[in-house]
């Protein structure tokens, strides 16, 4: 997606941290920065089962995620590029029943993803219990993502951890807000370097996440850089919005 | 018959403005070859004159206000053998006489009735009340009854008088062997008779003899009643009480065994499982167990009766020992043999890891609930909260189920993936102008700082359904605050419509 000048550096990078970050049949932890950030942390955790292909996804929610952050929208979600027909919802009541449902859920080599969505300290989420899902997802191949939302950092057997929150679109026309933007930083890799920080746009035509680029200058003389940092000060222009 | 049909199934096909007396008759045609012909007419089309068989360009001549429908047979085979299940509450032995005739055998059935006469006129009162014309009437044998309720000829004494004064189209012969016999000279039923047998047989062959010995009564075809399949059910009773939960178990993984048996037998495998446990001082213990796709494998339904006893809120309690166990399969679906692994086929089932999906799904819905593992489904609704719907995972899915909308190339999300249901409200609301986005608002004790906007998205209540208070239309935002988070806010109520309308946070974008 991102072609040929100046923007290489960046492309390259975004892919070799999916290469290397995100790889399938893995336990990876996704933590949302703020308790503002819950819809950031999803759609990011969602757009990245789409990045790696690994459908049909599984999200296991407990009850009391319906009424801090609302009920799932397959129609948003579609939205983001994951068809209604690969989702399969699963609320369960209380910790234990979660940890249980996850069990089956990443033994199961029909699944691609397993989305665990959990709310605040889970003590019942320790290393053992994480050691467990990594163990099965191993020997299954499923992908399962930990979406841990307003919780601090605990020490787990997950073979990455990641500080996802909002980040500001590249406006469209009319300062509308733009495609979705993440602003990501990997706070721990299993054997290799971590305290990387990006902004990355998720494209869902592509299914690919990409630098955010700056809109086309509406005017001449109004290109104003509109991402701070100017980290994709070389990209080209991001498609025009098609107002049909 | 596939008028009435069509009538019952698919009423809107005749919904005018006028009453239904005044529709134009109707016909139904097929291609044979390269002509189209009718095949099925219904009575006012009889009355105007047309028979079947007649080409449809002729027919068009003669009646121009005919309306045509298709010809399908098998449909209204579907539609007779419906009725015929109506009409076991009479009988036990009904079978149907494609293509438009029920025989009911009811002998020994009459008594709830207080006589033949009453049950015929329950059966015709109740299939008008479905618009179907029914004639009908009695005979000592099947064929008698059928050929006198087709071709009700002059009235008579008795029945074998009625019989004799039939045509003898009655007969049931080829057009070819109707007509030889009527060039003979023989019209009725009765002059048939009246010849030897051994002529007619000579003549028109041993099905025509055979014809005639069934209307005189002398033989009888047998009765092809509908095979009803009888629910499969085993059991198990003990001389001496299982007291332990383990060998209940494994009791009940004997039976599912043999039901599974049972099951093959007949191309079918259980959806619905219901094992009673009973205990040996008169409590009767149930574990129901259900499962998304038809099966009929031990091993899973044992670990299903496994997760379902693990669920109970109150462990299973034997007692002083269960001294019967009972199996029965609530609701059985087709289920063809599959090939086995070792020879080669794959599980017909666990192609493409759909159905190990099946089985997480049956298992996670065996043990904390059907309504828990849900998948969606589109709904035909413009209102955010009602375009979908969350069904059991486990359920089949919906016949016909809406379409969901495309996105559009380029565009972002205009939903949000999460959606507060209800919505949540906002305070300190301070938009620029009044119809336009919010330029900041407080959310669950945040202020928010609107860097984009983009709306509003009018969504108007459902005017059409009533209500009695009128229904305030939504304006809807797609707004980012100056950190990013991306949220869907609507103003309940247009300015003027609505005296302070409210602002609501309805989702969240990703």
């Amino acid at each position: 997606m991102i072609a040929a000048a100046g923007g290489t550096a960046q492309a390259v990078s975004v892919e070799g941290w999916q290469e290397r970050g995100f790889q399938r049949g893995r336990l990876h932890e996704v933590y949302a920065g703020d308790v503002e950030d819950v819809g950031a942390a999803a759609g990011f955790v969602v757009a990245q089962a789409l990045a790696a292909g690994a459908t049909p996804l599984l999200w296991l929610r407990l009850d009391r995620g319906a009424t801090v952050a609302g009920r799932l929208h397959a129609t948003g979600l579609a939205e983001l590029g994951l068809a209604p027909d690969q989702l399969l919802l699963v609320t369960v009541a209380d910790p234990g029943a979660l940890l249980r449902a996850a069990g089956d859920a990443a033994r199961c080599p029909g699944i691609g993803t397993l989305l665990l969505e959990s709310w605040g300290p889970m003590p019942a989420l320790d290393l053992t219990a994480t050691r467990r899902l990594v163990l099965a997802a191993e020997a299954s191949g499923v992908t399962v993502l930990s979406l841990r939302l307003d919780a601090a950092p605990v020490p787990s057997a997950a073979a990455t951890r990641w500080q996802v929150s909002a980040w500001p679109s590249v406006p469209l026309e009319a300062d509308a807000p733009g495609l979705p933007a993440f602003s990501v930083e990997c706070l721990r890799r299993r054997g290799g370097p971590a305290g990387a920080r990006t902004q990355v746009e998720w494209n869902r035509e592509t299914r690919s996440f990409r630098v955010p680029g700056p809109a086309p200058a509406p005017l001449a003389g109004a290109g104003i850089p509109l991402v701070a940092g100017g980290a994709a000060a070389g990209d080209p222009a991001a498609p025009v919005r098609a107002r049909r | 018959m596939p008028a009435e049909r069509l009538r019952a199934t698919r009423p809107h096909l005749f919904v005018r403005g006028d009453e239904a007396r005044t529709h134009p008759p109707i016909a139904f045609i097929e291609t044979a070859g390269n002509a189209t012909r009718l095949a099925a007419l219904d009575r006012s089309a009889v009355e105007a004159g047309l028979r079947p068989g007649l080409t449809l360009a002729d027919a068009r001549a003669r009646v121009p206000e005919l309306e045509v429908f298709p010809h399908d047979p098998g449909a209204d085979l579907d539609w007779l053998e419906r009725l015929a299940d109506g009409c076991s509450r009479y009988s036990p032995t009904v079978s149907p006489l494609p293509p438009d005739a029920l025989l009911l055998d009811i002998a020994g059935c009459t008594h709830a009735f207080e006589g033949e006469r009453f049950l015929a006129a329950d059966v015709e009162r109740r299939l008008m009340r479905r618009g179907v014309l029914v004639r009908h009437a009695f005979g000592d044998v099947p064929e008698i009854a059928h050929a006198l309720a087709r071709y009700a000829g002059a009235p008579a004494p008795d029945e074998r008088g009625a019989v004799k004064r039939l045509p003898v189209a009655a007969l049931g012969l080829d057009a070819e062997d109707v007509a030889a016999l009527q060039a003979a000279g023989l019209k009725t039923v009765g002059e048939v008779m009246a010849r030897p047998l051994s002529g007619i047989a000579a003549r028109f062959g041993e099905d025509a003899a055979t014809a005639v010995r069934r209307l005189a009564g002398e033989a009888q075809a047998p009765v092809r009643a509908r095979a009803v399949a009888d629910p499969i059910r085993v059991e198990r009773r003990f001389a001496e009480p299982v007291a332990r939960t383990e060998h209940a178990l494994r009791v009940i993984a004997e039976l599912v065994g043999e039901a599974a048996a049972l099951l093959e037998r007949r191309h079918e495998g259980g959806r619905r499982w219901q094992v009673r446990l009973f205990r040996s001082d008169g409590v009767v213990q149930a574990l129901r167990v259900e499962t998304g796709q038809p099966t009929r494998d031990p091993q899973l339904l044992g670990r299903l009766f496994a997760e379902r006893i693990d669920a109970l809120a109150d462990p299973l309690d034997p007692g002083f020992g269960y001294d019967l166990i009972r199996l029965e399969v609530a609701l059985a679906e087709r289920l063809d043999a599959h090939q086995l692994k070792l020879e080669g086929g794959g599980n017909a089932r666990a192609g493409a890891g759909g159905g190990q999906v099946g089985e997480l799904v049956d298992r996670l819905s065996t043990r904390l609930g059907r309504g828990r593992v849900r998948r969606f489904a589109a709904r035909d609704s413009h209102i955010p909260e009602q375009a979908e719907l969350m069904l059991p995972a486990a359920a089949p899915p919906l016949a016909s189920p809406a379409a969901w909308p495309e996105a559009e190339p380029g565009e972002p999300p205009l939903r949000p993936i999460y959606l507060f249901d209800p919505p949540e409200p906002v305070d300190q609301v301070i938009a620029e102008v009044p119809d336009g986005p919010p330029a900041r608002f407080r959310w669950r004790r945040t202020l928010h700082e609107v860097a984009r906007a983009e709306g509003p998205e009018r969504i108007a209540g459902e005017w059409w359904r009533r209500h009695d208070t009128p229904v305030p239309t939504r304006d809807y935002y797609r707004v980012e605050d100056h950190r990013g988070r991306r949220l869907w806010i609507f103003r309940h109520g247009l300015f003027g419509e609505v005296e302070a309308p409210r602002w609501y946070v309805h989702g969240l974008f990703a």
